[in-house]
């Protein structure tokens, strides 16, 4: 099963990469403040995840490592 | 498991200083993986501008240099021929090259400097905060244009790719955009070819990368890319203008 690990920390919340997920499983946490000041990206559903690295290359951070 | 996305090498674990959702990231990305796969890390010499990419110098693992506004591709001319065995890149927004670096730019694009030059557009100054800048679209609001940009006072966006491929100089001239996964997927592929350009010693490449500005714009950075797609590649149409020795096999 792929899996996705972010760099919460220096996650700006743009939400480009949420656009981007076929899948729909990536969200902008509203209720949470990373260290930054920004609202941080978030997994919803870690198991619906396919690997396809479209977060990762839209975002424009790189905090977003995929292993597969 | 295995690894199948992370960031690049040549890029150090400095944080971008960025706006959220600028492009800048994503191009600075695509730079490092080409510079990863090729292997020339520990011989690529890199151009900062004077920009919003200002500080590329803390972002690159390779050697950088800093240039006066405008003036890195007389920088990298200089570094070129004073070592021939580097990799030279320059790293440029609109309003640095298109603008105050507009006469550097077409000499060593004629010169056929074998350097390669990455240029960023996105149509508007965005580290003074947003002035019209030589690539704004026809009507676009910006800071020193409020009722749009009027082509009869400030007459007409430079297309700088078509431009440059009218002269016989340059080796390969291409236009990309990174508003999309698919997109981004074929800027890397110019990008890369750009860099083994100058490693075959084929002369001047330059690729113009469409950009976002969600800050100056005024727009949430998924906005800014629509407006990307919808507004900037019809007057900036994507495509390789000019591409010499693909040319000349073809013949």
């Amino acid at each position: 099963m792929p899996k996705l690990t972010f760099k919460t920390d220096l996650c700006k919340g743009c939400g480009l990469c949420v656009s981007v997920c076929p899948k729909k499983i990536l969200k902008i946490a509203k209720d949470k403040i990373n260290k930054k000041g920004h609202t941080p990206v978030e997994m919803t559903d870690q198991a619906a995840c396919i690997g396809c690295a479209f977060c990762a290359t839209m975002c424009p951070d790189c905090i977003i490592t995929v292993e597969k | 498991m295995s690894i199948v996305f992370e960031k690049p090498h040549a890029l150090t674990d400095a944080p971008f200083h960025y706006c959220p959702g600028c492009t800048h990231g994503i191009i600075h990305r695509l730079v490092a993986e080409a510079i990863d796969e090729l292997g020339i890390e520990g011989k690529t010499v890199g151009v900062a501008p004077v920009g919003c990419a200002v500080m590329a110098y803390d972002y690159f693992a390779c050697d950088m240099v800093e240039a006066a506004h405008g003036r890195a591709p007389a920088i990298a001319t200089g570094l070129k021929r004073a070592m021939p065995e580097n990799i030279i890149f320059t790293y440029q927004g609109d309003g640095d090259l298109a603008s105050i670096g507009m006469a550097e730019t077409v000499h060593s694009a004629t010169r056929n400097e074998n350097i390669t030059v990455i240029f960023v557009n996105n149509a508007i100054y965005g580290m003074t905060g947003g002035q019209m800048a030589p690539t704004s679209l026809p009507g676009q609001v910006t800071q020193t244009s409020p009722y749009g940009r009027d082509v009869t006072q400030c007459g007409f966006p430079i297309r700088v790719c078509e431009m440059l491929s009218t002269l016989d100089g340059p080796e390969y001239i291409a236009r990309v955009a990174v508003n999309n996964v698919k997109n981004v997927r074929a800027a890397k592929a110019a990008i890369k070819k750009a860099f083994e350009n100058q490693i075959a010693g084929k002369g001047f490449s330059l690729v113009e990368v469409i950009s976002s500005c969600p800050t100056n714009w005024g727009m949430t950075p998924d906005k800014a890319l629509e407006w990307v797609q919808d507004k900037m590649i019809p007057y900036y149409p994507l495509g390789v203008y000019k591409d010499r020795s693909a040319k000349e096999e073809t013949k």
